[in-house]
């Protein structure tokens, strides 16, 4: 980073089409208060320009359509509400608890995880449903939380090589983070279970049972439960 | 071969082609659940279409990739081939793109390889009707979601359409190739300056904007990779993972770019050293391996010029002509 110190929020045209609002660079319950007022005041007061809105750690990028108000009209319509982000209250996290099944059948990487860090499974569990997460954002790919905090003890470092194909539901670590890959799709993180819930379900409303700001923790379950419970979701 | 009902058409797809989805303008107000755009990868040629066979611009139609499918019209109908040339044919007779062309029930409309470019939209006149999933008709492959269940076409694959409008064209309509010829010019692809175009060296942005790079093979509509001189930064490490724009150029460790297009990944923490400006994000998706592209900065103020410039040139009056018998 340059020497020169940058003043927070920054506004910055990522794009012709966007807009980048940050907070800080760093990964902070202080900057995620201040993306959800941002994302909550968006959403409550918007802009018939407004195409998206991707909320991430400690910032807000915002698309529009520049051809229904002028890219210096958006600027200054977020900019306003930048400027009154406490008119907006912050409601209570919900708490959301996830079943997973940790067992090597379903967390291919459970032992290299316990391998790496000096434990056992059993104590990688115990940390992992240990905690309650928060869900940062839902971001990357379709219903995939990033949660924090990850315990410092399960710290693993990603594949070198990505898998072509992660299971639908599997639960897993990246370096200090932790995540849920809610549908199947190629990804570095090591798996140490999954969940039998379906996350993500295009043809609900909302689509993903997790939403940003959410707290997490999740619930050991046998193999057997982990089978009953996939039943119960896949059935008709 | 009128009709005075305008009856609803369906179509079979006899052969699917290499890759083909059903895709409108894209979904918006998805992101913040992981959901990129989707939509058509050159919404232009998707737009040009619907102009040729009277439907609204946003119609769902047939994106067709780099080998085109065939399809046997059940019903009488109107459709227009728009983006590459396949080399098409209706009932082994030659078709010409970029026009409206009236099909009599059991003709067989067949597309070959494409000669150039990567993708051409078969529009029918009442639009490919799908189940909406939220709020859009269109395919993202990653997410499995909407078009045909997520998939791409099948042979057998039985497509409904919708309603004509009341008053279809009654003589055949072709774009204007002056307005083809400066939508597709074979100029650098334009782009802005990233969000951290300044972590990159003064050397590596000079050598982005000067080089030729190379599309590779492990290309889709989640991003084009590249392959040229390499791009480094000043300062190792990623940066917070943060929105992705449609367009943006990301440049991960092994300092070779990829372009993000219509299923990128809505986050990432790779720093972006440019975006590629609204108006030339219709000429990516035409775009096939091994082309070479060059790419050139300009201002937003440029940017923004040329979009109003394209959005005029899509008007029917502009884009449109009669075609002389």
């Amino acid at each position: 980073m340059s020497s020169e110190k940058l003043s927070y929020p920054r506004f910055q045209r990522a794009s012709d089409h966007s807009l980048l609002v940050t907070f800080g660079e760093r990964i902070s319950r202080k900057h995620h208060r201040d993306v959800l007022q941002l994302f909550g005041l968006l959403q409550s007061a918007p802009n018939r320009a407004t195409r998206n809105i991707h909320p991430a750690y400690s910032s807000v990028l915002i698309s529009f359509n520049p051809l229904v108000t002028r890219p210096e009209k958006f600027d200054s319509y977020v900019r306003r509400l930048v400027d009154r982000l406490d008119d907006i209250e912050v409601s209570a996290s919900r708490g959301v608890e996830i079943p997973v099944c940790y067992d090597k059948t379903l967390g291919p990487d459970l032992e290299f995880v316990a391998h790496h860090n000096g434990l056992t499974t059993d104590d990688v569990i115990r940390h992992h449903s240990s905690v309650e997460y928060l869900v940062y954002f839902i971001g990357f790919s379709p219903g995939f939380p990033y949660l924090g905090e990850l315990p410092y003890q399960l710290r693993t470092p990603r594949l070198s090589t990505p898998r072509v194909i992660v299971p639908g539901g599997s639960v897993a670590i990246g370096g200090n983070q932790t995540g849920i890959y809610p549908i199947a799709s190629p990804g570095g993180w090591r798996i140490i279970g999954r969940t039998p819930l379906k996350l993500f379900d295009p043809l609900r409303m909302p689509p993903t049972t997790l939403e940003i700001g959410d707290m997490v923790r999740f619930k050991p379950i046998s193999v057997l439960h982990y089978q009953s419970l996939l039943g119960a979701v896949d059935k008709p | 071969m009128r009709t005075p009902s305008h009856p609803r058409a369906s179509i079979l797809a006899v052969s699917p082609g290499f890759l083909t989805t059903v895709q409108d303008l894209g979904r918006d107000h998805c992101a913040h659940w992981g959901i990129s755009p989707s939509g058509a990868a050159d919404p232009v040629s998707l737009r040009l279409g619907n102009l040729l066979v009277g439907n609204p611009q946003n119609a769902p139609a047939l994106e067709m990739t780099l080998i085109g499918g065939s399809f046997r019209f059940e019903q009488p109908s109107i459709f227009a081939l728009a983006g590459s040339d396949m080399g098409a044919t209706l009932d082994n007779e030659e078709i010409p793109a970029w026009q409206s062309v009236r099909v009599r029930p059991g003709q067989t409309l067949r597309c070959g390889p494409m000669k150039s470019g990567a993708r051409c939209y078969l529009c029918i006149a009442g639009g490919i009707v799908v189940q909406p999933v939220l709020s859009s008709a269109s395919t993202h492959l990653l997410a499995a979601l909407g078009g045909l269940s997520g998939r791409s076409l099948k042979a057998g694959d039985v497509l409904q359409c919708g309603a004509q409008r009341a008053e279809p064209p009654t003589k055949a309509r072709a774009v204007n190739k002056r307005v083809l010829e400066i939508f597709f010019e074979n100029g650098p692809i334009r782009v802005t300056a990233g969000p951290q175009g300044d972590l990159f060296s003064a050397d590596s942005q000079l050598r982005f904007s000067t080089s030729t790079y190379t599309v590779k093979e492990e290309s889709d509509r989640m991003g084009l990779r590249l392959k040229g001189p390499i791009l480094r930064r000043v300062v190792d490490g990623d940066t917070t993972t943060e929105g992705i724009s449609l367009g943006a150029i990301q440049v991960p460790p092994d300092g070779q770019p990829i372009i993000l297009f219509v299923e990128h990944p809505t986050t990432g923490g790779y720093p972006k050293i440019a975006n590629v400006i609204s108006a030339d994000l219709h000429r990516i998706g035409q775009l096939r391996p091994r082309d070479q592209i060059n790419f050139e900065f300009v201002n937003h103020e440029n940017a923004i010029s040329l979009l109003k410039e394209q959005e005029d040139l899509l008007s029917p009056q502009h884009a449109l002509q009669p075609v002389r018998q």
